[in-house]
């Protein structure tokens, strides 16, 4: 990286532990989950998350296409990640590009850990992440989302997939990384939590930890996993809460 | 306790696989999903599209997982092996009855019964297949209520798909009382809600209750009644929803 002047680089963390957007060390930023808003889709989710804003859409299963992509005894996950091109300060040219081939071959190979895919032999599951506004942690937003929507569109899992991205910031185990602080910070771990056993299905790192900073990080990450958990089932709740009869239709 | 449809075992205890309704049945627990596709069942009536056409049979699109396959013996019509895009062709509308589940996951379906055949002109109107016993009610009396109000022809799929006949207005207001019972399906005074909206939008021509008129060549008889024989149960079941809160978020452990 070239040289960036003193006065170029923000403060990540103030002499009394609080982060640039005034969060403590094992804060998450708010986040906002509403399932079910696409009727086109089998299920949907929509998840706003510090100033992400990530759709997701999920079709099937159903027929595969093309059909040589099938599999005799489950269904195929196909997943697809991509970046709306506004999402970004700078336009992000639409198309496929290797981050987002990475992003979704993961959050893919996650959703295949999880999901009872024999149960739907020659079908195929399609998942579509939409980044409408990008801030740092948006596969995580992406996979938060996902898993939601698949929930939604009633396909059989282990589990829900929470998700979150936990760095180092000015030394300093940090959770949920905003984008000032994954430009900035010294590494960024992202990764996925299976509640039920505790594994987990996604686990990428930029930069650089010593050992036991990494078992810090881990085990923050998946604190904050379990707590965006809860966030998740909540939502779903809300989504088929009845509510008192009355009003029309 | 033994894992039913809907949930699944490990370490000795049972988890819920799917966002859906607890329901006991000893010694089986099951998760009854909230939402998701059609999933067949033999004998359900059904709407289906044609998505393909081959030398001896049809591809359907039912909304089920897999497109069915329709023979060609299993219509009531004469045809010869590479005439098929005769008698229907993609797009084209069909109601047909499921035969077989196969373990391949082939949904066997037949056009050979009464009421089954393809479907001309009209609208059809998708709606949730967890919804369709609403549309039907007890013995047929929501579905009955919407015919009288409208003089609408009306075909229910199991599969959540409705094929409504008739006049533009007769068909808009079919397609109205299908979105309150989508919308409020769960709630209480849907009926009052549904014969209220059919009351208040009534014609008001002198002609009294319209017949659906324009040329509607069907080649079977206009299908009537293929509505659920289970309304009773599946209106009781509707019902469950409101009293019982959604279990399991995956996974409940029960």
């Amino acid at each position: 990286m070239g040289s960036v002047g003193a006065k170029d680089v923000p403060v990540l963390l103030s002499p009394d532990g609080l982060r640039i957007d005034g969060r403590r060390l094992d804060e998450l930023r708010p986040m906002k989950i509403q399932v079910g808003q696409l009727h086109n889709a089998d299920g949907s989710a929509f998840v706003e998350w510090g100033m992400n804003k990530v759709m997701a859409a999920v079709y099937g299963p159903r027929e595969v296409h093309p059909r040589h992509l099938q599999q005799n005894n489950k269904a195929v996950i196909q997943c697809k990640y991509n970046m709306a091109a506004f999402s970004v300060d700078e336009r992000k040219r639409p198309g496929l590009d290797r981050r987002s081939q990475e992003i979704s071959k993961v959050i893919g190979e996650a959703f295949e850990s999880v999901v009872f895919a024999e149960e739907y032999p020659r079908t195929s599951i399609d998942i579509y992440i939409e980044v409408l506004q990008a801030n740092a942690g948006t596969r995580c937003a992406g996979l938060v989302a996902a898993s939601l929507a698949l929930a939604d569109a009633g396909i059989p899992m282990v589990d829900l997939l929470p998700a979150v991205a936990v760095g180092k910031v000015a030394g300093k185990i940090a959770l949920d990384l905003k984008k000032e602080e994954d430009n900035f910070g010294e590494a960024d771990l992202p990764m996925a939590l299976v509640p039920q056993s505790g594994r987990l299905v996604l686990l990428q790192m930029e930069g650089h930890m010593t050992e036991p900073e990494l078992a810090e990080a881990l085990e923050l990450g998946v604190q904050g996993c379990r707590e965006i958990y809860e966030k998740m089932k909540q939502a779903l709740r809300e989504r088929y809460s009845v509510g008192p009869a009355g009003g029309s239709a | 306790m033994k894992p039913g449809p809907g949930t699944y075992r490990t370490g000795g205890r049972v988890y819920a696989s799917v966002l859906g309704l607890l329901s006991e049945r000893p010694p089986f627990v099951q998760v009854v999903p909230l939402s998701g596709r059609y999933i067949p069942k033999p004998h359900d009536l059904v709407l289906g599209t044609v998505t393909d056409v081959q030398g001896t049979f049809w591809l359907l699109d039912i909304g089920a997982p897999r497109w069915a396959p329709l023979h060609m013996t299993g219509t009531p019509w004469q045809v010869e092996i590479g005439e098929t895009e005769r008698f229907l062709r993609v797009g084209d509308a069909v109601v047909v009855q499921v035969e077989s589940l196969e373990a391949t996951g082939r949904i066997g379906v037949t056009m050979l019964g009464e009421g089954l055949g393809k479907l001309e002109g009209g609208t059809i109107v998708r709606i949730s297949p967890a919804r369709v016993p609403r549309v039907v009610g007890r013995n047929g009396s929501m579905i009955d209520t919407i015919r009288r109000h409208t003089g609408a022809e009306v075909v229910v799929g199991q599969n959540g798909r409705v094929w409504v006949g008739g006049t533009p207005d007769a068909i808009h207001r079919v397609s109205e009382v299908l979105k309150i019972i989508e919308e409020n399906g769960q709630r209480s005074g849907l009926t009052e809600r549904v014969e209220s909206y059919l009351l208040a939008t009534m014609p008001t021509d002198t002609r009294g209750p319209r017949e659906p008129d324009g040329e509607r060549a069907h080649r079977d008889a206009p299908p009537r009644q293929p509505d659920s024989e289970e309304t009773d149960e599946d209106a009781a079941d509707a019902e469950t929803e409101t009293d019982e809160p959604p279990e399991t978020m995956e996974p409940g452990d029960q």
